[in-house]
């Protein structure tokens, strides 16, 4: 799993607004997604994961602004480069052919007066135009069938589909073109339970078919336990821990991904109380001093207030496989 | 389909009851038209003549209610609209389809560039937020806020007189006869320019205005995100995706306004003298040419009717939401 990067995304920073009231949403993070794999990105509400997210596909809409850092993007056959350096003509090739989105609103990412085919057709003109409007149509088709969808509903509006069938037309279209990376932001938080397990199921599937790393964007860390492969888990814009999705769930390290990890039932095994996390997560104008979890914090003790935590490889037996930034856990090697 | 019947329908429902209430209005109004005929001759006419005048309008009979309204609605079938009163011997087709051609012309067009004009511009500042067409909005809502006929005034105050190229008045160079040539066709659009740019500039801003700030309000709709997600053109994006949604409320709008064309903007038809509807109806009103006001009210009743229609089927076409399944 663990094979070359597709996706590097170092020191990135990302404020709202400009000068004195710019709000930092997204700190010095650092997140490397390798070929094939799932990784799953949780957090509260307000941690910053989606900001990331629309960071690094350069899809923040005003007053959001990059400050900071790259995202190096490896192609499959070609050298890497930095997306936050594309050109405007450089960066739309660069979206949907490599990096597709799929967003969370699942009522709304569709547009409502244009059909299905419309819209896939779409994508096909602007990233591929030699095509003929012959193969266009049937690759359309073949991207629904592959999601489960008739393809006889290629001339149906947004309107006459329910919702699941929407998010699966959106997946059918993130992948029409092949990206080597889909980011899914919280894909199926307007989805009833059922419908939220079908398609997760089916997109793993279409994952294993198709070999395209995911980006999955939660604050369902049961789901993210599940399906991904790696897990990274923001607080107050920083990455706070990652490590391999067992690892995290079985022993995590840092006090806040205990605190998420306890606050929904495990599947299996003995009952236990929901502890849940107490206070609410920081106010980015005012940031606590030193680790920001601190004032949440059952196990804080004299560091945490005064110093920033650094992200890096804990001292622990499985240490050079997973990060954490907290003073429980003194650093062996710190990230770059 | 049965949605547009239902539609067409109500409209007929709609056309009936104006028509009735069109036949109910003028007969309620006190005074009668011969009266007002004697007051303009200051009373100066024998009494042999008022009878005779009475029987001419058909007012001798005493006909009930009733019976003069079945037979409005059997001229009406015939598209007889009665004489008029004060273009007697004229018949009141004759006299509304001499003022119709101005009126459509005049305000139409007006209506139609600046439907254009309007929502092009509103495209424009409402993607580009920010940009010179956005300093330019101030201004053009304060001479909406203007009223159009004082607006009228100004420009004929300012821009019109003897020595001007700005004809004050009426619709054409009093001596040419109306005819598709080239001496009345140029002095036609002369005379139309001052009222025309009236109309224009009080007009323009309303649809930018409606058209900018749904462009705003769709620009933040998760779809139009997806769009650039996509890496679709810029063009692509802005047209196909955002204006197309926010074209639809300024669609219905605009058919709206195509139903008051006819009716004039009479405050400027009257400011300018032009000879159209409205300027018509202005002086069948101060006659009480019944049976010219009933045609003119009759007119516009239909064209806001049809106009209602437009808008309907417009809707349809633009917006699946709307077509209903089957």
């Amino acid at each position: 799993m663990s094979g070359e990067p597709v996706l590097e995304i170092k020191n990135l920073n990302v404020d709202y607004g400009l000068g004195d009231q710019a709000v930092r949403a997204v700190r010095d993070v650092n997140l490397t997604l390798h070929r094939g794999e799932v990784l799953g990105l949780a957090g509260e509400s307000g941690s910053g994961k989606s900001t990331l997210a629309y960071g690094l596909t350069r899809l923040l809409a005003p007053p959001g602004v990059i400050t900071g850092g790259e995202v190096i993007y490896h192609p499959e056959n070609a050298e890497p480069y930095d997306v936050l350096g594309l050109d405007d003509r450089g960066l739309r090739k660069f979206r949907w052919a490599e990096t597709a989105i799929v967003f969370q609103g699942a009522m709304n990412s569709l547009n409502p007066v244009h059909k299905i085919s419309t819209q896939l057709n779409d994508v096909l003109e602007a990233h591929e135009p030699k095509m003929s409007a012959h193969s266009r149509t049937a690759r359309a088709r073949e991207m629904l069938k592959l999601v489960g969808i008739s393809p006889d509903r290629m001339d149906a509006y947004p309107h006459q589909l329910s919702g699941g069938m929407r998010q699966r037309v959106m997946i059918g279209m993130a992948l029409i073109l092949q990206p080597q990376v889909v980011i899914m932001d919280e894909p199926t938080t307007a989805l009833d339970v059922v419908m939220q397990r079908q398609i997760l199921g089916q997109l793993i599937e279409l994952r294993e078919r198709l070999g395209f790393s995911v980006i999955f964007i939660t604050h369902d860390l049961s789901l993210l336990v599940e399906f991904s492969n790696r897990i990274a888990i923001m607080y107050g814009g920083r990455i706070v821990e990652e490590a391999q999705a067992t690892a995290l769930y079985r022993d995590s390290l840092h006090p806040y991904s205990a605190g998420l990890l306890g606050s929904f039932p495990a599947l299996r095994g003995a009952r236990r109380e929901l502890t849940g996390i107490p206070g609410s997560p920081p106010d980015l104008k005012g940031m606590p001093t030193g680790c920001s979890f601190h004032p949440r914090c059952p196990k804080a003790f004299d560091p945490c207030a005064g110093n920033i935590p650094v992200l890096g490889n804990p001292d622990t037996p499985d240490g050079s496989a997973r990060t954490v930034a907290c003073w429980l856990h003194p650093v062996k090697q710190p990230v770059a | 389909m049965r949605y547009l019947l239902q539609r067409i329908l109500f409209y007929v429902f709609t056309a009936w009851a104006a028509i009735t209430i069109n036949f109910f209005i003028p007969r309620m109004i006190p005074g009668d038209p011969v009266k007002s005929l004697l007051a303009r001759f200051q009373g100066q006419m024998s009494t042999d003549a008022i009878d005779s005048l009475y029987v001419l309008f058909g007012l001798d009979k005493d006909a009930s209610i009733w019976s003069q309204y079945l037979d409005y609605w059997k001229q009406l079938f015939h598209g007889d609209l009665g004489l008029s009163f004060t273009a007697f011997p004229a018949s009141v087709s004759q006299v509304i389809s001499d003022a119709l051609p101005w009126t459509v012309a005049l305000v139409g067009i007006t209506t139609i560039i600046s439907f254009l004009l309007g929502t092009g511009l509103g495209v424009l500042a409402g993607w580009r937020r920010g940009s010179w067409i956005d300093g330019l909005l101030p201004t053009t809502t304060f001479l909406s806020s203007v009223p159009y006929f004082w607006l009228g005034l100004l420009a004929i105050y300012l821009l019109a007189g003897p020595d001007s190229f700005f004809p004050s008045s009426g619709g054409y160079e009093p001596g040419l006869v109306p005819a598709w040539d080239q001496y009345f066709i140029p002095s036609a659009i002369q005379h139309s320019l001052l009222p025309a740019l009236t109309i224009l500039i009080s007009s323009v801003s309303g649809w930018i205005l409606s058209m900018r700030n749904m462009m705003v309000t769709v620009a933040a709709e998760d779809y139009i995100t997806v769009a650039h997600a996509k890496g679709l053109s810029e063009r692509r994006v802005a047209l196909g995706y955002a204006a197309r949604n926010a074209l639809l409320p300024n669609v219905s709008g605009f058919a709206l306004s195509l139903g008051f064309i006819v009716g004039g903007t009479l405050l400027v038809e009257i400011v300018f003298s032009y000879p159209g509807l409205g300027f018509l109806l202005f002086r069948a009103v101060g006659a009480k040419d019944y049976p010219l006001m009933q045609g003119i009210f009759l007119v516009i009743t239909i064209s806001v009717l049809v106009a209602n229609l437009i808008a309907d089927i417009a809707y349809l076409m633009l917006d699946p939401r709307t077509r209903k399944e089957g």
